[in-house]
């Protein structure tokens, strides 16, 4: 765990409450590069509201996000979506009207060049008028991408190929997970927040899905994941942080941590021996 | 009649009145969330049940009140039942057009059946004033407080005391987890709506009595102040709709002491926009819960738009290109004329609500900014005529998108509201700003059409010009659809979070949809106001936003062609069908009703 | 499938749900013995709480068979259901945050109209209850979590309903009202009140359970006594997803 280097993303104490509850209670990490660390817990541990911290979607209370050695609390999505943090939701969120090929060009709207001139003040009057009157530019960057879209596509084997042009909210619910990761992936990521991307998914899927986690870790890509399916997480991580009730109770490699009492009790269940100093924060 | 004492009374007198409006409104939004844009239409209908049972029947007074509270709670329970009701499981861009459309229904109704013309509508009470420190006071005054008062006592009692009062709370707190109390989510809606459609009913009648004069155009007005009066207050809040309704008399009322009375209405759209952009939740909101995930697409129906051939296409925009070589009528001439104008505001518009998902009701606006710049442009300035209606599209374009940027952080409900409102502000701005608008005199003698110096003035010439212009439009509407910037626009109307998350500026974009329509609907009224010659601040009102809406659904969300047929549509059948024009726009409200019920997708489908 | 004890107060029969496109339930089949404690267990997304929606009537089914006391309750409005005679301790139990404690558990009477009766069993909770009485015009949502879930329980009790359908009611509480919670849900079992709850929690459910099945992406995977489930390892591999058990 000691790197060299400055880790990629680093959070300090971040917390985040609602009214009397503490759904993010000050959680440290550090995900170095290259490195995938799960992140898994019970309902309502605080792993969707850590992710919208991280990625701009929530501001929090407290603590610190750091990314690539700048601070980066509290920015805008927009602005760390430029900055090449991807994520992916728990519920799907899809573009339900858009197409697939749309959904996941919106995916790479952080990367056009051509028609987005980064020129002060009439910037935005000149994407209007270069996506009115296209240059040869603008046509083959969009040219380009939609290639580039393909090839992600068919990452997903036949699955979302010969549906590239139906409109997502026609998609199976397996479906639109894939478009989501798809459109994760058009961003061309250098961190990237997977929140539960087998949830609902069958045995067979789930395997899918496994399988090209594998491939983006291999291609070197730092991924933070939120998974229940304890199984695909031992073998994919590099680490295991175990989240309840807004806490960090345990970090290790995955062999480790499913070892640990703490977890199995906070996973399969609180026995009836937990401690009880909690009681008054209740 | 000027001391500081009385403008505060007249403000809480007035504020007294717009509480019974505001109170319905926050119930309505606390147990459905849904701003019911009919709020004002019933308290026009109850001012006119006033006049019969005053003028006609000679009822006593309490038994006048009995009647409008009776009558009115009837029209609700009607609303109810038949207009939102059946919407319960649609979109929630349904019931939003629902009530507009049975607000514009019911309004033609009452104007069809008392005609237009103001009406006196007597207090019942005697006229003396009775000295109050250094201000006077009226027995009407005290009415107007005593009912406010009392009703406010009585809901607060069914509130607190009654097991329908307990629903009431219960559904607006948690609809689902009321259900699972087994309390019958309908009968609650049919209570609200009852509850506030008496209270505006007896609203409107008071308010008639106080001004002893009664219009059609009261509705409009009385659902505007009704929702700036429940925002201020917080969307839901009742206590807080009446502080808020208060509030704004009063600041109404110090406003027209201070500036006078043409100034009234800018005041109270002024702190509307104000606490939108300050506290969209309201002055009295309490601290924000974590931010719900909405699910995807929730606002506007899922469709599969209609292909149309490419070679179907170029062949209705030659055959009307050609049309005026054929022996038709300048009727039909001039008929299309006015579709073509209709339909550059509908192209607008359905760039705004349909592809970026901001249901603008101010939109008559936009035509307005483009109709008086190219005026005075060509009348003060002599710019020629082609290069003033293009300095309206671009006036139109930076005023409107500058305007209404305040209203880019909110949603749905919110969106309409606010342009409704900044629609209405630079209608105020026109007649008030005389030095440079000429005020409600209006704009005379504006030059005709004309193109590198030759007059368009036959009906051919007029029938070209604006066909390619809105042609032209369209294509570049079309194109804009296809570029990044279509689907950039349509991804943040499904979903703006997700958006966001992937580097999408929602000021930017909704700015750059706002450019953009912003300039057709500016060429939309540009080349109306060299057509009329003539101009005031009223030649672009508020009917006209409607009828662009109706348009646009119709046609279908966003869809570029369905905006043009359904121009030709709205416009033309009407015509063909010699329906006289005072009933057009009740039948344009009952088309709107019954799109939203059986085709909310629209003729040609949303993109 | 399970011990086939008297006839049961509550069946679902091939149920098959869809949000969408998506199938949530595939063939699912549940009951629920009267005077029994029947739990539903399974990790996210497995189709738990929607199961619960199914039987309130605020998730309709596309085909299948829900029977309550030997009639169907298909096609019936969720006011109507309660009224039958079932209760529900919701998810995150959703109280009427902005009412006060004693509202919120008199809400719980809603469909009855008997109101000296209705007083004397608010009584009753409170003897229940005890920690709710100096609560009682506080604002609902100014209690902490587990003084939530008592309302919430109260409140459904409040109907006399013959079932209660509990929504994970140990989430988000500390051990303490973990225990006391589970306590509860065994008394009100003894006085008579059918069970049926869904949990995330597996282990505790299974201490007091009768029955148990386990949802694994829309399909029952495992059920049995509680007692025998409780010691099999395929509990938790099913459950967490990993191995395919399917």
């Amino acid at each position: 765990m000691a790197e060299q280097h400055a880790p990629m993303l680093s959070l300090r104490g971040l917390t985040r409450r609602f009214g009397g509850l503490t759904a993010v209670d000050a959680i440290d990490l550090d995900l170095g590069k290259g490195e995938l660390v799960s992140i898994i817990g019970p309902n309502g541990a605080g792993k969707t509201t850590l992710f919208n911290l991280v990625t701009g979607l929530d501001r929090p209370d407290d603590g610190a996000v750091r990314f690539e050695g700048q601070d980066i609390t509290g920015l805008s999505p927009e602005r760390l979506a430029a900055e090449g943090i991807a994520r992916t939701f728990q519920l799907g969120r899809v573009f339900g009207n858009l197409s697939v090929m749309d959904n996941v060009l919106i995916g790479a709207h952080t990367r056009l060049r051509a028609v987005k001139p980064t020129v002060p003040v009439i910037g935005p009057l000149l994407e209007l008028g270069l996506a009115l009157l296209r240059p040869a530019s603008v046509r083959a960057e969009e040219e380009r991408l939609r290639e580039e879209v393909k090839a992600i596509l068919a990452r997903f084997g036949e699955r979302l190929l010969p549906r590239i042009d139906q409109p997502a909210y026609s998609l199976s619910y397996a479906n639109r997970r894939r478009v989501e990761i798809a459109r994760a992936l058009a961003l061309r990521p250098r961190l990237l927040l997977l929140d539960e991307p087998t949830a609902g998914m069958n045995p067979t899927e789930t395997a899918e899905m496994q399988g090209l986690v594998a491939e983006l870790k291999a291609e070197g890509l730092t991924i933070l994941l939120i998974e229940h399916k304890l199984e695909m997480v031992m073998r994919l991580s590099d680490r295991v942080i175990v989240m309840d009730e807004g806490k960090k109770i345990a970090e290790g490699p995955g062999e480790e941590v499913r070892g640990d009492p703490k977890v199995i009790e906070a996973y399969l269940g609180h026995g009836l021996s937990g401690t009880t100093e909690q009681e008054s924060a209740a | 009649m000027s001391s500081w004492l009385d403008y505060t009374i007249n403000g809480l007198i007035v504020g007294n009145v717009y509480a019974l409006v505001a109170v319905g409104l926050a119930l309505i939004f606390g147990v459905s969330r849904l701003i019911n844009f009919a709020q004002g239409s019933i308290y026009l209908v109850g001012a006119y049940i006033g006049w019969v049972a005053v003028v006609r029947l000679h009822t006593p007074l309490p038994l006048t009140i009995i009647v409008v509270a009776a009558a009115a709670a009837m029209v609700g329970l009607i609303i109810e039942r038949f207009g939102l009701r059946p919407l319960q499981n649609s979109v929630r861009i349904a019931p939003l057009l629902a009530t507009i459309g049975i607000s514009f229904v019911l309004d033609q109704l009452v104007m069809l059946t008392f005609s237009p013309n103001p009406r006196a509508l007597p207090s019942q009470l005697p006229d003396v004033r009775f000295q109050l420190g250094g201000g006077t006071i009226g027995p009407l005054d005290l009415l107007i407080a005593g009912v406010g008062l009392t009703s406010a006592l009585l809901l607060f009692v069914f509130l607190r005391y009654t097991k329908l009062g307990w629903a009431v709370r219960a559904t607006a707190q948690d609809r689902d987890a009321a259900m699972q109390m087994g309390v019958d989510v309908n009968r609650v809606n049919q209570a609200v709506f009852g509850i506030a459609a008496a209270l505006g009913g007896v609203s409107g009648m008071l308010v008639g009595m106080y001004y002893n004069q009664i219009d059609t155009a009261m509705s409009l007005q009385a659902t505007l102040k009704g929702v700036v009066a429940e925002v201020v207050g917080g969307a839901g809040n009742v206590p807080g709709a009446v502080i808020g309704s208060l509030l704004l008399g009063l600041v109404e009322s110090y406003g027209v002491a201070v500036f006078g009375t043409s100034y009234r209405n800018l005041f109270a759209f002024l702190l509307l926009v104000v606490v939108l952009v300050l506290r969209p939740s309201g002055l009295f909101a309490s601290a924000r819960q974590a931010p719900p995930e909405p699910l995807t697409g929730t606002f506007i129906a899922p469709s599969r738009p209609v292909r149309i051939p490419r070679w179907a296409l170029l062949v209705a925009a030659a055959a009307f290109a050609v049309l005026p070589f054929f022996p038709v009528s300048s009727y039909v001439l001039q008929t299309l004329i006015n579709a073509w104008l209709l339909g550059m505001l509908a192209l607008s518009l359905t760039l705004v609500a349909g592809t970026m998902g901001q249901v603008s009701l101010g939109h008559a606006a936009l035509l307005a900014i483009g109709a008086y710049t190219s005026a005075l442009l060509s009348l003060t300035l002599a710019v020629p005529v082609g290069l003033a209606v293009i300095g309206g599209g671009l006036m139109s374009a930076a005023l409107g998108t500058l305007l209404i940027s305040p209203s880019f952080r909110l949603r749905g409900h919110y969106v309409s509201i606010a342009t409704l409102a900044i629609g209405e502000i630079v209608s105020l701005v026109i007649l008030n700003w005389e030095s440079v608008t000429r005020g409600p005199i209006g704009i005379s003698g504006i030059p005709p059409l004309s193109l590198f110096g030759y007059d368009l003035i036959s009906p051919f010439s007029v029938y070209w010009f604006s066909f390619a212009v809105m042609l032209v439009l369209a294509l570049l509407q079309g194109r804009l659809l296809g570029s990044h910037l279509g689907r950039s626009f349509r991804a943040i109307r499904d979903d703006d979070i997700a958006a966001r998350a992937y580097g999408l500026s929602l000021n930017r974009y909704k700015s750059l949809a706002f450019i953009f329509g912003g300039f057709a609907a500016g060429v939309s009224g540009g080349i109306a106001a060299h057509l009329y010659s003539y101009i005031n601040h009223e030649t672009f009102n508020t009917q006209q936003s409607i009828l662009a809406l109706t348009v646009v659904i119709l046609g279908g969300l966003g869809n570029v062609v369905g905006a043009i047929v359904g121009s030709v549509a709205l416009v033309g059948l009407p015509e063909l069908f010699r329906i006289a024009a005072e009933y057009r726009i009740l039948i344009y409200g009952i088309v709107l009703l019954l799109l939203v019920r059986f085709r909310p997708q629209g003729l040609l489908g949303t993109i | 499938m399970t011990n086939p004890s008297p006839e049961p107060l509550l069946s679902l029969f091939n149920v098959n749900t869809f949000y969408g496109q998506a199938q949530v339930h595939f063939d699912l089949s549940i009951t629920v013995a009267r005077g029994h404690i029947v739990c539903l267990l399974g990790g996210n997304a497995s189709g738990k709480s929607t199961t619960m929606k199914i039987i309130l009537g605020l998730v309709k089914p596309r085909s299948g068979e829900v029977t309550f006391d030997g009639a169907s309750l298909i096609g019936l409005t969720t006011p109507q259901i309660v009224r039958r005679g079932i209760a529900s301790v919701p998810e995150a139990r959703r109280l009427f945050a902005d009412m006060s404690v004693r509202e919120n558990i008199l809400m719980g009477a809603f469909v009855r109209n008997d109101r000296e009766a209705v007083a004397l069993d608010l009584d009753r909770m409170l003897t229940l209850f005890p920690k709710l009485g100096q609560r009682l015009s506080q604002r609902a949502g100014s209690l902490s979590g587990g003084e939530q879930q008592m309302v919430a329980m109260a409140r459904a009790l409040m109907s006399r309903p013959r079932m209660i359908v509990m929504d994970e009611p140990t989430m988000g509480l500390s051990p303490l009202y973990v225990d006391r919670v589970l306590e509860l849900i065994r008394s009100i079992n003894q006085a008579g009140v059918s069970v049926f709850m869904v949990e995330q929690n597996a282990s505790l459910a299974l201490e007091i359970a009768h029955e148990a099945y386990v949802l694994q992406t829309g399909r029952i995977v495992l059920s049995g006594p509680a007692r025998a489930l409780k010691d099999d390892p395929r509990v938790r591999d099913a459950y967490l997803g990993g191995s395919e058990a399917a």
